[in-house]
């Protein structure tokens, strides 16, 4: 097989080495640390083997903080490295890794992940259902991402990291130009958290088709449930082409064939449409879940329905059917000629058409509303302004003509933060700050939140809006240094301090995390912020059966009726039921563990080696089909317990919005 | 969750679960529609580059095709029957053509490694040409597709052989139905699309 002992840890480069010690010694400091404290049994027990989509979502929320730290540092380093002409803190080679890893990790392993997880918690409960369809299949849906990527994030120190952008375009992402086994990390680890993916999308399909509580007709759906299942048509849509691309890819790379090497026949440009045929509505499948996120934040907060109800469904819908008919603007230069681009023109600016619809609900939302400038609110009520600075450059980019002179410029880098960072960051924040005490029972502090969303807010305009004017002067993308000659200095200098204030947000962020945990009010309402849809009708932290009964919906936002004519929010003894849970299962972590020990394998190219661990995967395959547990009831006693317990609290509450 | 029986649904239809199962199964076939149809058009438009290897004309046996052609459609026909079998409540007959289905998928499969390997002696392999690539690839998705549909049958039968006619077993095998039935007419497409305008052309 050859193994290369000496390749695989990468040595010789004293930012790499220090990465090398920081990673072995948390390592070790976790191990230690859990050890300690004899947190192993009840790590695996309460958190590993869970079904429970509640605390699903919690360990891809918490994963996707992770991620955002990683690929928050390789922007950092980004701009340091261009915050002078002719900077030497990274050479070319150093600085393709890194910006490689940014997009890649901040695109599916923190805003997927960050979304994923927030649908989670939130989707079961806004539909009155006690857990998701396949909830095992949940389970591995999590830890295949997981797998995925740890496998992706080990790359930069053993083996050698991806360095052909987050598109990996051929030529260059083959094996001729890019022979090191770098790019294997990104056919197989994305390989593997795709498919985790994928099976997200088909089990909210099916929980939010077949699941919903007596009553809840598709238009009553909270709007966050709609885009989850929007969203997740996309998903079942547009991930088996990425599947498709990434395996063609490992096949190139690994096994010698010729789909993406022009040398016997391939087409270079085939990858870039499979690409992108996936990659565009990759977008909406991040930017969907978001804008609902919003619609939920945005109603709550200004005390008011949704306003256009129906047009945001019918507008989320057409975003959808658009977003597979676009792909072609992301290369236009690439010589499609006339008539193609000018199609690919013309159903990118008909986006603009549903997304624009959507921000005036919004805003019609809060006309005359009584808003409550809570934190949540704030990140939504700054997402309007910097959203529609990112769309409106979007349609500029939107013209094929004009496209020519910003393509691959910092302009386009611009554009496409100013999307994602409002709409999908801007959205995270506030649906974590929003469903926080959801999650957890207390709040996050409103007054850190405030600084979190200011440093943030400020920080992300500092650091973006720059990029316009450097990019429309010609500045292009991915290009690790500049020369003093070419007049951008002053820009790209204000583009990295602005970095800093957003990273202090972060900071300020993640301090807010952990004030919150050690000093927040755990004598909170379970309904805080006095809200309208159904996960606010239980107990917080939600007990793990949800609802001891299903709640029964009449009208759209639901709990807010149900509060203001004061039906169903007791419950009385002989209204309660056993109820039947899942069981707990070891299995999806298993599987993790086998997918990841292939992936490395096969990434290394030790084909022998990774077929025999294949072995382990097939067993799991086949333990699964064999396991018959039919999960246990719940007792009559126990819920008793459990529901007179937060209920009789509820009254004897501390408030801390005003 | 599986409460809410309804007896008076067939067998595999009859707990909320199967149901679900079943709709989740049917939407995991579309996405088995989006891979597939992405793999065809790879294939579209890759087929003519050469490379200077061999053509369509150059290595395809017809006749090799038709047998498979045959054995595998005639094994979606006795899937069929054997799933009206379950439905009658006819375990023995279930299993029987159960058994005959995957004996047929594996004549087929057996055709095509052969197949393989006479493309391999022709000089015709993965690596000679942007066609052979992509023609490997989809066919080799599909011949993977119903290895995995053999193996993961088995493991019902042995089910069904150990716990009878349960609706959970009705449930499996039921959903194993579709996904052959899926194969064959993924098969179709290749027949049409890759051997017949192959030849044709």
């Amino acid at each position: 097989m050859g193994i290369k002992w000496d390749e695989i840890l990468i040595t010789g480069d004293p930012i790499i080495l220090g990465s090398q010690i920081a990673i072995l010694l948390t390592s070790l400091g976790i191990i230690g640390g859990i050890t300690y404290l004899k947190k192993w049994n009840w790590l695996w027990r309460e958190w590993i083997t869970t079904v429970d989509h509640k605390r699903i979502g919690i360990m891809y929320i918490v994963s996707a903080v992770l991620m955002f730290f990683r690929g928050g540092m390789d922007g950092l380093m980004m701009k340091a490295q261009t915050s002078r002409p002719e900077m030497g803190f990274l050479d070319a080679q150093h600085y393709n890794e890194v910006f490689t890893a940014h997009g890649v990790i901040m695109i599916l392993f923190m805003a997927m992940p960050f979304l994923i997880g927030l649908m989670n918690v939130v989707i079961p409960l806004q539909i009155g259902a006690r857990d998701v369809a396949f909830p095992q299949l949940n389970a591995l849906s999590f830890w295949l991402f997981f797998s995925g990527a740890m496998l992706f994030n080990i790359a930069f120190v053993v083996g050698g990291a991806p360095d052909a952008g987050w598109t990996s375009y051929f030529p260059l992402a083959g094996k001729e130009f890019s022979p090191g086994i770098g790019n294997n990390y990104y056919a197989i680890s994305l390989q593997i958290a795709g498919l985790g993916t994928l099976m997200t999308g088909i089990n909210f399909i099916v929980t939010i088709l077949k699941m919903r509580t007596k009553g809840m007709t598709l238009m009553r759906m909270p709007m966050f449930t709609w885009t989850t299942l929007i969203t997740s048509v996309i998903i079942v849509a547009a991930f088996p082409i990425f599947t498709v691309a990434l395996a063609l890819m490992t096949f190139d790379r690994l096994y010698g064939t010729h789909f993406f090497t022009v040398a016997a026949g391939g087409s270079d440009m085939l990858w870039a449409n499979l690409f992108w045929l996936w990659g565009h509505p990759e977008v909406y499948i991040v930017i969907l879940p978001a804008f609902g996120m919003f619609s939920e934040i945005i109603s709550t907060f200004s005390r008011k329905q949704l306003y256009g109800y129906k047009s945001m469904v019918v507008s989320i819908v057409a975003i959808a059917v658009l977003s597979m008919l676009v792909w072609v603007h992301h290369f236009y230069t690439m010589g499609s000629g006339a008539l193609v681009n000018s199609f690919f023109s013309i159903t990118t600016m008909m986006i603009a058409v549903p997304t624009g619809v959507k921000m005036f609900n919004w805003l019609f939302t809060m006309r005359k509303g009584r808003i409550k400038m809570t934190t949540a609110m704030l990140w939504s009520l700054a997402f309007v302004p910097n959203f529609v600075i990112g769309g409106v450059t979007g349609v500029m980019l939107a013209m094929g003509a004009a496209d020519y002179q910003y393509h691959n410029t910092l302009f386009l880098v611009a554009h496409f933060h100013y999307v994602l960072i409002p709409g999908v960051v801007f959205a995270v924040f506030a649906g974590l700050y929003y469903w926080w005490p959801k999650m957890f029972g207390f709040m996050l502090n409103e007054k850190l939140g405030k600084w979190h969303f200011w440093l943030f807010v400020i920080g992300f305009n500092v650091t973006f809006m720059p990029m316009f004017f450097l990019g429309l002067n010609g500045a292009v993308r991915r290009a690790y240094t500049f020369s003093a000659e070419s007049g951008f200095a002053p820009l790209f200098l204000l583009s990295a301090i602005g970095s800093v204030i957003l990273a202090a947000g972060f900071a300020v962020f993640c301090y807010n995390i952990y004030w919150s945990i050690r000093y927040a009010d755990r004598n909170i309402s379970s309904d805080p912020w006095d809200a309208r849809t159904l996960e606010w009708a239980t107990a917080s932290p939600v007990q793990h059966y949800n609802f001891a009964k299903l709640p029964e919906v009449k009208s759209l936002d639901v709990f807010w009726y149900m509060k203001k004519n004061n039906e169903g929010l007791t419950l009385k003894d002989e209204e309660i039921e056993e109820i039947h849970m899942p069981s707990n299962s070891g299995l999806p972590f298993l599987m993790c563990v086998a997918f990841g020990i292939v992936g490395f394998f096969l990434i290394f190219e030790w084909h022998l080696l990774a077929a025999i661990s294949a072995v382990l995967i097939i067993a799991g395959l086949i333990y699964r089909s064999f396991d018959y547990n039919d999960g246990y009831h719940i007792h009559k006693d126990e819920i008793k317990k459990t529901e007179s317990a937060w209920r009789k609290m509820e009254g004897k509450v501390n408030n801390h919005v005003s | 969750m599986s409460a809410n029986v309804n007896t008076s649904l067939p067998l595999e239809y009859q707990t909320e679960q199967s149901r679900m199962n079943i709709l989740g199964f049917w939407i995991f076939l579309g996405a088995e529609i989006v891979l597939f149809a992405t793999l065809f058009s790879v294939y579209g438009v890759l087929y003519k580059n050469y490379a200077g290897g061999p053509t369509h004309q150059d290595i395809f046996m017809m006749k090799e095709v038709m047998i498979q052609t045959v054995l595998l459609l005639t094994s979606s026909f006795t899937m069929g029957v054997a799933i009206w079998e379950m439905r009658r409540n006819n375990k023995k007959g279930l299993i029987g053509w159960f058994i005959l289905t995957l004996l047929l998928g594996a004549g087929f499969l057996f055709m095509e490694i052969n197949e393989f390997i006479h493309y391999v002696h022709e000089g015709a392999t993965m690596q000679t040409s942007a066609f052979l690539s992509s023609l490997f690839v989809l066919l080799g998705t599909h011949g993977a597709h119903v290895t995995f549909g053999i193996f993961w049958a088995t493991m019902v039968i042995i089910q069904i052989v150990k716990r009878g006619l349960t609706p959970v077993t009705a449930r499996k095998t039921f959903i194993i139905g579709l996904y052959w039935h899926f194969l064959d007419v993924v098969w179709i497409f290749i027949f049409t699309f890759v051997y017949l305008k192959g030849m044709v052309l």
